[in-house]
């Protein structure tokens, strides 16, 4: 699963610095021949069926997917505990605050801790595996006006 | 405390209040005006060469979102419903979730002004873009006409005018200083004062917020039992049901409301151009979790805000003033810190009509100037300086009928139009969008079907609810043809238009395009070719 040639964190100048060992090597052969590049633009074509591509999109989708169905669930959860169990909700915790107050305030942590790992997984699996195809497509990271 | 508050309410100070907006305006004119150097290009027009950094951006759409609406309205629903007002901010910041995960980065990636420029990505041009168009039209000018009719109450409530020709003359002036933003200073000029605006917001909210907690010794169990004391809904007022609570049809509502405002947030079109005014979907990123910080500190701050006013004003109070409900938070920032402060809220929330009328303004322009004008009407072949003249002549247009419109809906009740606004944009335009980044057989056919199903079903929906007939508080009060139960048509027109989106593809005998799939799905991803 993890994939061990490549540093950990990596930022974007330790991707670019392994830029010419990439070069050197396994374009996808099938996607060759299916389009030939456009003149004037980048082989998209040959880039989504290239491993790499595929790799950063089932990524991307496997973090994305799963815990946006979690949130949605969590909230809608909560929306139809707040519709529809007044008692529970209503149970005192600590002083006046009571379950609902704990549980609305727990949406708000999730939704911090949601962004919190999002941003940790982007930038761990998924910007250096964007630096890396951009490099290959001869576009500098980041930078792109 | 009761006599301060007996003497304090009616006459607020309106010289205090008026003067510290006009500080407000001439600053932010100012600020727009040094900001209009270069405005020419339709780049700098529509996204300000997009230029903004993420942390920027970040700011400037909390202020977009921290409509007047949500801000004196949350506070006040806060105060008088209690609990159920707490979910509205809940509901609001949960939204963020969906941009910052399945939205933001693609999006920027994708399109380069308009939410139009995704949708019609892989799909036929003219017939998706005018659909696109369409719904931010409608969406805007919901959300706008809103936006301007509350202003009316403010004014009653800031400014003590009470006539309503006065009220139509501030309404106007509102609208006048707004399209000015749009037009001296475009997409660049509009951000600056979003950026000043959600400043001055937050800080605000903030001091208040520490200033009651200290009243309270700190103790935010303290708080809510004085201001349970201080309610006539007793303990029911830190319970969920305050206001939705009544009956099944109530509780069906307010889940419908609910899905409504997490769904609908992150497809707001003019939440969706703000991405554009940044360089690349890293800063997109970026801009999304600003703005969620700072909606996450808003939302903490209007609880207690809420509540405090709850305590300290009391629901008499509140009700009696003009303006109702969303007077809480100008109320007890007068019973907290006297003329000056309330000068200063009332102020901000002048402010905050007017930037986020500015707002929706740029993104009515620009999707009429470059979805239907430039891509329809011209093919994609227009000039550059034509586009530009187009956008800001629609501007104008917009700026008239919002004026037009806030006078004639002044009074009304309005709350219906924001929950309007967004479960059209949750229905027509979060699924397409959805579908359209992540499905790779979605079509044009099924892009047609899935915005034209769920904005017409909102529509139908809300003509034919108790909102617009039947029930005491309904627009036409005397006439009965209401058969939909909801106030909120989202439970059924979101699904609703997942499915239209999902049949149309499988009916539309058109092909998707593989290779502009290709080209979408790596561009949205990687950014190459943006």
């Amino acid at each position: 699963m993890y994939d061990v040639a490549r540093p950990a964190a990596g930022n974007p100048m330790e991707e670019t610095g392994q830029l010419p060992a990439l070069f050197t090597g396994d374009r996808p052969s099938g996607a060759q021949h299916r389009r030939p590049a456009p003149p004037t633009g980048p082989d998209y074509a040959g880039i989504q069926a290239s491993p790499e591509f595929v790799s950063l999109r089932r990524r991307f989708r496997a973090f994305v997917f799963p815990m946006s169905f979690a949130f949605f669930a969590w909230y809608m959860t909560y929306v139809l505990l707040a519709a529809y169990a007044h008692d529970f909700m209503s149970r005192k915790v600590f002083g006046q605050v009571n379950v609902g107050i704990v549980l609305g305030i727990g949406q708000f942590a999730s939704t911090a801790l949601v962004t919190w790992l999002y941003l940790r997984y982007a930038r761990r699996q998924v910007d250096p595996r964007v630096a890396e195809l951009r490099a290959r497509a001869g576009l500098p990271e980041g930078t792109r006006r | 405390m009761t006599a301060l508050a007996a003497e304090g309410t009616p006459a607020s100070n309106p010289l205090v209040n008026t003067a510290v907006f006009a500080l407000f305006v001439a600053i932010t004119l100012y600020v727009v005006y040094r900001a209009s150097s270069r405005n020419s290009s339709t780049a700098d027009y529509y996204a300000a060469g997009s230029a903004f950094t993420g942390r920027q951006n970040g700011i400037a759409l909390s202020g977009d979102f921290l409509s007047a609406a949500s801000f004196l309205g949350i506070a006040g629903a806060i105060a008088m419903h209690g609990y159920d007002g707490f979910l509205y901010s809940i509901g609001f910041l949960v939204a963020w979730l969906v941009d910052l995960l399945l939205i933001a980065e693609l999006l920027r990636n994708t399109g380069r002004f308009t939410m139009g420029d995704v949708l019609s990505f892989r799909m036929k041009q003219r017939p998706v873009r005018a659909a696109a168009a369409t719904s931010t039209l409608v969406i805007s000018f919901f959300y706008m006409l809103a936006q301007m009719a509350g202003a009316g109450g403010l004014v009653a409530l800031l400014l003590n005018v009470h006539s309503k020709l006065g009220q139509a003359l501030v309404i106007g002036v509102v609208g006048l200083v707004m399209v000015l933003y749009v037009l001296v200073g475009g997409m660049k000029g509009t951000t600056w004062v979003q950026i000043i605006k959600a400043t001055i917001l937050l800080l605000c909210g903030a001091l208040l917020t520490v200033f009651l907690f200290g009243k309270f010794g700190f103790s935010f169990s303290n708080l809510l039992s004085s201001a349970a004391e201080n309610s006539p809904l007793g303990d029911k007022l830190l319970e969920p049901g305050g206001s939705y609570g009544k009956n099944g049809t109530t509780k069906l509502d307010f889940v419908s409301l609910a899905l409504a405002l997490v769904l609908g947030a992150a497809a707001l079109p003019h939440v969706l151009m703000r991405f554009y005014t940044v360089p690349n979907s890293r800063e997109a990123r970026r801009s999304v979790v600003w703005a969620t910080a700072c909606m996450f500190l808003f939302y903490l701050c209007t609880l207690v805000i809420g509540f405090g006013a709850a305590a300290l004003v009391g629901a008499d109070e509140i009700k009696a003033a003009p303006g109702g409900e969303n007077s809480a938070a100008p109320l007890l920032a007068l019973h907290v810190g006297g003329t000056l402060l309330l000068g200063i809220i009332a102020a901000v929330a002048f402010a905050t009509i007017l930037a986020v009328v500015a707002g929706l303004t740029i993104t009515a322009s620009a999707s009429f100037a470059h979805d239907v004008y430039a891509n329809i009407f011209k093919h994609g072949k227009a000039e550059p300086a034509d586009e530009v003249r187009v956008a800001r002549l629609t501007a104008i247009v917009v700026g008239a009928l919002a004026i037009v419109g806030g006078v004639l809906a002044n009074g009304q009740n309005i709350a219906f139009l924001v929950a309007l606004a967004f479960a059209v944009a949750a229905s027509a335009n979060l699924s397409t969008l959805l579908y359209s980044l992540f499905w790779k057989r979605f079509n044009t056919t099924g892009t047609l079907w899935g915005i034209y199903g769920g904005l017409i079903a909102c529509l139908v929906l809300v003509l034919f609810s108790p909102v617009v007939s039947g029930a005491p508080d309904s627009i036409f009060k005397s006439i009965d043809f209401a058969w939909f139960p909801l106030k909120n048509p989202g439970l059924v027109s979101i699904p609703f238009s997942f499915l239209c989106g999902f049949v149309g593809t499988f009916v539309g005998r058109s092909k998707a395009d593989a290779d502009k799939h290709a080209e979408m799905e790596v561009r949205s991803l990687t950014g190459i070719g943006s």
